[in-house]
């Protein structure tokens, strides 16, 4: 199938950036969208001019790297990230909008690539337990009741990838925040630093320039990993019991 | 058919033979059991007061990188921590799926460290070293019970205590694991750690950082160089000692199951700088991968071996049948692994089933495109347990499976080849995780030290844990406690040189501006790897590769074409500089194949085979490390004889 992309180009943080296009030729329903991106950066070098900057890395959806805007949706049309997703999911002859992540806590570094460093000023905030090597008790001396595990686990297989925020028309974090909370309160080794946790972790969110959430909802939609939006109530939950307990 | 079973004259050519080498560190003369109890406690310490005052260097930030940077970190070190990636949490240990072995014995089924230790030694093939591979079966308990407390939320039962699986065809339940993302859970546990260490202003993170040389100063390490990926800037940072926790090589041979980034680069540099190089060659295949399905392809997908559990493998008995499987009637398949292997089955290891796949399709019966895969059939598991209890099961890697290949395994039978996946290889250390060049340690996959010619399954999670968790952290603060070391400047003689020679690297880089782009290079040299010193390998076939990476590696030099400059976010720079030290190591990989003539762990050669086709070792002259000492005309030998005085050496069997 033959292609058209129009891609963000901006050179640094400082230049203004433009949507320029691209024909692809020959492209194989089978290729990820990542690899027909590498495929117009080789076209590109060949021809001189400068390939265009995205982020990515594992390819297989885990890492959390890779992410762009497709056709105004964070990691495209299907449920996935940007690296697990295929060209069979696009019509030939399509013309394919791809822009980086916008939000103002993500600012952009070059062309695609934005910088996230943001998410790991909110973990330095509070996402953590506090358990110095070399201290722990014997693994099974702390029974989890499994449906917590589980839940847990399920907060915590997020990714880091920021598509709910792109996918904010507030560029809210919650999600991402949320998730933490709720991995970690969950687990009985996660209580004694429970509300301070829940309120410096917000107060890095906010400090960071993430908007508010005002439960869109679309940042549950946007996650690959399907984070769900009631992990932001129990933040809400949380917020409130710590503060009206005057502990944190 | 050339001699098997020595050095011969073709492969001599190749290298000089220098001094043996040994590792002096471990206590000799005690029962396995107190050699690491008796070393911690014969090392010495730093006291508290003066760690603040010492400052350590860790390049990387998998699992071995974060560990060791938190556990430095909060005994008051300062520690400067690097990575490539735009945060530590993206290292490619979250991509491991299966799990972490550790020998608790929750399940009572007869598990100890002492098995573990004997799994890992045998798992090995009898190329590891006996001393290093009981500690990290040792230290293996207090990692769950460390991940645990950090609230990594591995699998429970009902009554909320761990849940454990049988892995890799050992006949206990030792491993544990958090669904099919245990690498990501136990990184983001070890990031989490690391960035609270942030929080105390003990350790440094520095980001989209790549380190592009080491810096000796009278024969120690003493800093690092690295380039700031968005500014191009070449900064220097000197410390007391340096860690390189880089991961593994496995993109020399362009497609494999690493990350795109994963390069050699670091532990390359160190090499040249008179670190030596143990067991190149040592590669292991994972034979249930994703195949090739074009050109444009940039990496291969894993799943799960579990899913040989209940598969059954299968090509055409015809070569060339182009036939739809389902079209295909039973008596016309082959169940080749069934077939050779009846005790064990589908379920031999990992490097009997990569090699038996690539033999049928050697032989014209491969299926999909180019005719490099083989049939993982789920048919009769459906029709036994029902297509919900395989959904239950095998769910996300059957979802993974479609989204890649638009293909529905529920329907049809999956597709599978080999890919490269990890590798044993790595920077020679000894028991202290130190390189033979002082003040230098290297921990993960980037040292070559426990894991001998093959790895275990759910053995890579747990080395690299316990190497920055549990060992390194002792090891290291003797090595301190030896100092204080002189304060090295900027405008230190060792400094300013290796920053220009980083700097004279790139500028030589960007002014060839030829024809070639950096992949198509790359490509061409995995193509290369994986022809001549992939899953067999033979002394014709290395040395023609060594001849075809020799002539590519001038073209680089001469033909490549990076474009831009290097002060900006350059990708294409970065790549280029990660390839040119990767044709490097294919060529060492290739002398180090030629030189090992006998067939071991994930090094098979053709010339060294029993009658039936099983790998055959040569333990008399072979049970040696061999580690590589760099040379512009040469490397040299410098072999560390393995003595097994605990498990006695014997030879592998799955028929």
């Amino acid at each position: 199938m033959n292609i058209t992309v129009r891609v963000w180009r901006q050179k640094n943080a400082q230049s203004k950036g433009k949507m320029v296009t691209y024909g692809v030729e020959d492209v194989s329903q089978d290729m990820s969208f990542l690899e027909m991106l590498d495929v117009l950066n080789e076209q590109l070098t060949l021809a001189g001019d400068d390939p265009i900057a995205f982020d990515h890395d594992c390819r297989e959806g885990i890492c959390g790297m890779c992410g762009v805007v497709i056709n105004g949706i964070a990691h495209g049309p299907e449920v996935t990230t940007t690296c697990q997703l295929h060209m069979r999911s696009f019509e030939d002859g399509a013309v394919i909008d791809i822009e980086p992540w916008r939000a103002g806590a993500f600012p952009v570094i070059k062309d695609l690539v934005v910088d996230r460093s943001s998410f790991d000023r909110i973990i330095q905030a509070g996402g953590y337990i506090s358990a110095p090597t070399g201290s722990a008790v014997d693994a099974n001396s702390l029974p989890v009741p499994k449906d917590d595990a589980d839940h847990a686990f399920e907060s915590a297989t997020c990714i880091g990838c920021g598509a709910c925020v792109a996918a904010c028309p507030n560029g809210s974090g919650m999600l991402f925040t949320a998730a933490k909370i709720t991995h970690l309160g969950l687990l009985p080794q996660g209580q004694p630093e429970r509300d301070s946790r829940v309120v410096d972790m917000v107060k890095q969110h906010d400090h960071e320039g993430f908007g508010s959430c005002t439960n869109i909802g679309e940042c549950t939609a946007a996650c690959p990993k399907e984070i769900p939006l009631s992990n932001i109530a129990r933040l809400n939950r949380d917020l409130l019991g710590a503060l009206a307990s005057g502990k944190a | 058919m050339t001699a098997a079973g020595q050095i011969t004259d073709v492969a001599a050519q190749y290298f000089g033979i220098g001094d043996d080498i040994v590792d002096t560190k471990a206590p000799t003369g005690l029962p396995i059991e107190k050699v690491w109890d008796q070393h911690k406690f014969e090392m010495k310490l730093v006291n508290p007061a003066n760690r603040r005052k010492i400052k350590v260097i860790i390049v990387g930030t998998g699992l071995a990188g974060a560990s060791a940077a938190a556990t430095l970190g909060e005994a008051g070190y300062q520690v400067k921590s690097f990575c490539y990636q735009d945060s530590p949490r993206r290292a490619h240990s979250i991509a491991a799926q299966g799990g972490i072995n550790a020998a608790k014995n929750y399940r009572n089924d007869g598990d100890s460290i002492y098995r573990l230790f004997y799994d890992t030694v045998k798992g090995g093939d009898f190329r590891s070293r006996e001393s290093n591979s009981y500690r990290l079966a040792q230290v293996s308990v207090n990692i769950i019970d460390q991940c645990v407390a950090q609230g990594v939320p591995f699998a429970r039962e009902y009554g909320g205590l761990l849940d454990n699986r049988s892995f890799g065809g050992v006949q206990v339940s030792r491993t544990f694991y958090a669904r099919g993302q245990t690498g990501q859970q136990l990184l983001i546990g070890a990031y989490q750690a690391l960035e609270r260490q942030v929080a105390a202003g003990t350790v440094e993170v520095h980001t989209r950082h790549e380190m592009l040389e080491l810096i000796m100063v009278d024969g120690k390490a003493r800093g690092v160089v690295v380039r700031d990926m968005v500014t191009g800037e070449i900064e220097t940072h000197t410390a007391d000692a340096v860690v390189l926790a880089t991961g593994g090589y496995g993109n020399v041979y362009f497609l494999s199951t690493n990350a795109m980034g994963c390069n050699v680069t670091a532990t390359w540099r160190a090499h040249k700088k008179g670190a030596y190089f143990g067991n190149p060659c040592y590669t292991q295949i994972h034979p249930t991968c994703i195949p090739v399905s074009g050109d444009y392809q940039s990496k291969l997908t894993l799943m799960s071996e579990s899913l040989r559990n209940d598969g059954r493998i299968w090509v055409p008995k015809k070569a060339g049948d182009e036939r739809h499987p389902s079209d295909i009637p039973e008596d016309e398949r082959d169940y080749y692994l069934e077939r050779i292997y009846p005790a064990f089955g589908n379920l031999v290891p990992r490097d009997i089933a990569s090699r038996a796949a690539k033999y049928q399709c050697d032989d014209g019966k491969g299926v999909g495109p180019g005719g490099l895969g083989v049939y993982l059939d789920f048919a009769s598991a459906i029709e036994r347990m029902g297509e919900d209890a395989v959904r239950a099961k095998y769910g996300n890697l059957f979802d993974m499976y479609a989204r890649i290949t638009g293909e529905d395994p529920y329907k049809q039978p999956m597709r599978i080849y080999p890919a490269v996946h990890y590798t044993m290889g790595g920077l020679w250390v000894d028991y202290d995780l130190q390189s033979n060049l002082e003040g230098l340690f290297v921990a993960g996959e980037a040292n070559f030290s426990d894991q001998g010619a093959n790895r275990l399954g759910a053995s890579a999670l747990m080395q690299g844990l316990a190497d920055g968790y549990f060992v390194l952290p002792y090891t290291i603060a003797s090595y301190l406690a030896g100092g204080p070391f002189e304060e090295i400047g900027d405008d230190h003689p060792a400094v300013v040189e290796a920053r220009e020679a980083v700097r004279q690297r790139i500028d030589k880089l960007l002014s060839i501006d030829g024809n070639r782009t950096v992949d198509s290079i790359h490509k061409e040299l995995g193509h290369i790897m994986w022809e001549y010193c992939g899953m067999e390998r033979t002394e014709e076939g290395l040395v023609k590769a060594i001849d075809l990476i020799r002539e590519l590696k001038n073209e680089f030099w001469t033909n490549v074409k990076v474009t831009g400059v290097n002060e900006e976010l350059n990708q294409t720079l970065e790549r280029a500089g990660r390839v040119a030290d990767l044709l490097e190591l294919g060529e060492l990989m290739c002398i180090d194949a030629l030189h090992r003539a006998e067939s071991c762990g994930g090094h098979f050669r053709a010339e060294s085979q029993t009658e039936d086709g099983e790998a055959l070792r040569h333990d008399d002259p072979f049970a040696y490390v061999a580690a590589w000492e760099f040379g512009e005309d040469r490397p040299t030998l410098h072999k560390e004889k393995l003595e097994y005085e605990f498990i006695e050496m014997k030879a592998r069997s799955y028929k």
